[in-house]
């Protein structure tokens, strides 16, 4: 069987029954390929193991080059390429050039950091995503799992482990 | 795990579900728009296609159109911008500092906040932008890129330049953070018009959602992301106002040298801009039947920042006032003498009625839970903080150190048609924004509807009878 074809779909109703959810079908064995869900589940990315995301890193980065390209492009500009007399201050003077330089760092971190999350999310205006279930958007939250990827269980062996935690149904899904 | 207090009000009334919210909001993206609606944008097409025409006769013949003179050099425009501006604070405000301080009534505000930051920001920008007069050069004068003259590059000294980077940065800023906002409410208009059929809805929804999906993983880097916003955002605010504060306070008129400007500013931009939230969230609610989401209690909240931060202006008039006096510097002492008591007494006066006075009303549980009264108060804030920029602007500058070059400012029909053109693109901006987008952000009220919503006070109640 190939992967990413073949799936059972579980709907849970409430988000305090998934968490619970999350663990009882991964203290079965089974691997969930993903939890799909209308709106922010706290402490579901913990229930699923997934890491601690690295954005904040990447936000750091790009503020960082904010930084220093305001203060090079200024410091350049004025002190170096054609230093003017400006109220009798120094060419190249530090407190003037701050608030140019901190609104390139949020502009940067800010664009930098969205830019990082729409491409590792694969995110696209032209993209079809692929859908287990419509109401994965509207008050449902969606456990699918891949059963190339848990080829020890049987398909009504992962719709019981569904319906034991807690799943209202547990439906089958086919990509061709 | 959630800690609910059994002493706060519920954020959604109504019995509301998940599906609920899903259906009360995305509905108005789907059905077609009422009569109301229409008459609204018939109103605001004919305000903007006026003011476009008095826009278009500054630019043809030059900002001479204006009533500016000698001595009164800025007038309207500045008063105008910085009003716009100060608006524009209220929808990043609720939405990133609201946000670090887990404040969940924001929830049902900061989107139609957000829009209005955006549309006021823009409108604030057009008079910087026609200011310029021939506006199509303006990139070469407002941004430090290569030109003819050498390059002679722009003065990174100057506030006014400071202005262009804080407003850009801010507006970009805020536009991505509301977007990013959207993107998961798309997706349900999407999906919604997936059920129901309609493929042309469903393809454009897609696409403003960038194919949202909405899995765990993605949810996860997601509040990651509007996290970090909240935070760059914070700081990002406070420092817009305080910049076009700098276009005052770093001149030696006196009436503008001051230090106190910077957080009195942006004491005044918050202030206003809750005011215009309210104004607007007002009608919205009305219109669109978002009792249930947009409670009394939410505008009991928002009245409650109105008090602060106009107790916060007040104390900033009379320190003003005060430091005049008690500095010795005649010019200085006289010019507030003359905001006081000249020819412009009765905008100071108004000033000091709209934003000092009025707003205490709200100390009274009643007025400040009364929709009537909140929405006068609001439109009354509104227009003393138009006065108040206008007293510092045209009162510091109308008497200036030669008394046979002192005068008045008389606004021409040029003057009012632009600020007419600013409310015609804001109001047209707002009622689209109202149709084609949901007004509320479903996804974060979804989250706290199970917990924060009237059933769960009821349960509480019941079980602590039952301790009891």
């Amino acid at each position: 069987m190939d992967a990413n074809k073949n799936f059972v779909v579980g709907i849970f109703d409430d988000e305090d029954i998934l968490l619970e959810g999350v663990e009882k079908v991964r203290d079965n064995g089974v691997k969930i390929h993903e939890v799909y869900s209308p709106f922010p589940v706290h402490g579901l990315d913990e229930a699923l193991g997934y890491k601690r995301s690295r954005l904040p890193m990447a936000a750091f980065l790009f503020g960082m080059t904010g930084t220093s390209l305001a203060l090079t492009m200024q410091i350049w500009m004025l002190g170096y390429d054609w230093p003017m007399i400006i109220g009798g201050k120094n060419f190249a003077s530090l407190p003037p050039f701050i608030p140019v330089t901190f609104e390139l760092t949020v502009l940067l971190a800010a664009l930098g950091m969205v830019a990082t999350f729409m491409i590792v999310s694969d995110m696209k205006p032209y993209k079809w995503p692929r859908q287990f279930d419509l109401r994965s958007t509207d008050d449902k939250h969606v456990m699918a799992i891949d059963l190339a990827l848990n080829a020890g269980k049987s398909k009504e062996d992962i719709k019981r482990i569904l319906k034991e935690a807690g799943a209202s149904e547990a439906n089958d899904k086919n990509f061709d | 795990m959630q800690v609910v207090s059994g002493v706060r009000d519920p954020l959604v009334t109504g019995g509301k579900t998940v599906h609920d919210v899903s259906h009360d909001i995305s509905r108005h993206v789907e059905n077609p728009p009422a009569k109301s609606w229409y008459l609204a944008m018939a109103i605001s097409l004919a305000v903007f296609g006026y003011g476009l025409y008095c826009v278009f006769m500054v630019l043809w013949n030059g900002i001479g159109m204006w009533g500016l003179n000698k001595t009164v050099g800025w007038a309207w425009d500045i008063t105008n911008f910085v009003w716009w501006v100060g608006i524009g604070h209220a929808g990043t405000l609720i939405s990133a500092i609201l946000l670090l301080f887990r404040q969940k009534w924001r929830m049902s505000i900061n989107r139609a906040a957000e829009a209005m930051t955006i549309f006021a920001v823009i409108c604030a920008a057009t008079f910087p932008l026609i200011h310029m007069g021939r506006l199509w050069l303006g990139f070469y004068w407002a941004l430090p890129l290569p030109n003819t003259f050498g390059s002679l590059w722009v003065n990174f000294n100057s506030p006014l330049l400071w202005d262009v980077f804080a407003i850009s940065t801010y507006f970009t800023v805020s536009l991505v953070f509301w977007y990013i906002g959207l993107i998961p409410d798309f997706a349900v208009i999407r999906d919604r018009a997936q059920v129901a059929g309609n493929k042309v809805r469903a393809a454009v929804y897609n696409a403003l959602s960038f194919g949202w999906e909405g899995g765990a993983k993605t949810w996860m880097r997601y509040e990651s992301v509007a996290l970090i916003l909240a935070g760059l955002s914070t700081p990002l605010v406070l420092s817009v106002h305080t910049i076009v504060s700098f276009d005052f306070a770093t001149s030696i008129i006196p009436g503008w040298h001051t230090t106190i400007f910077p957080p009195y500013f942006v004491a005044g931009a918050i202030f206003s801009g809750f005011a215009m939230v309210l104004t607007l969230l007002l009608i919205t609610r009305k219109v669109f039947k978002l009792e249930d989401y947009i409670t009394i209690y939410h505008i009991e909240l928002m009245n409650i920042v109105i008090i602060v931060t106009g107790s916060i202006v007040g104390v900033a008039y009379i320190t003003e006032l005060f430091i005049s006096w008690y500095s010795g510097v005649e010019y200085e002492g006289y010019a507030f003498f003359n905001r006081v008591q000249g020819p412009y007494a009765w905008a100071y006066w108004s000033m000091m009625t709209c934003n000092v006075i009025s707003p205490q009303l709200f100390w009274f549980r009643k007025i400040r839970t009364s929709l009537v009264a909140t929405f006068v108060l609001s439109i009354v804030v509104n227009i003393g903080m138009w006065f108040e920029r206008f007293v510092i602007i045209v009162t510091s500058i109308h008497r200036d150190y030669i008394p046979s070059s002192w005068t008045m400012f008389h606004p021409t029909m040029y003057d009012i048609g632009e600020y007419l053109f600013t409310f015609g693109l804001f109001f047209t901006a707002f009622l689209l924004f109202a149709k084609f987008f949901p007004v509320i952000n479903m996804a974060e009220v979804k989250s706290i509807v199970k917990h924060n919503s009237e059933n769960v006070g009821a349960d509480k109640k019941v079980s602590e009878k039952q301790h009891a």
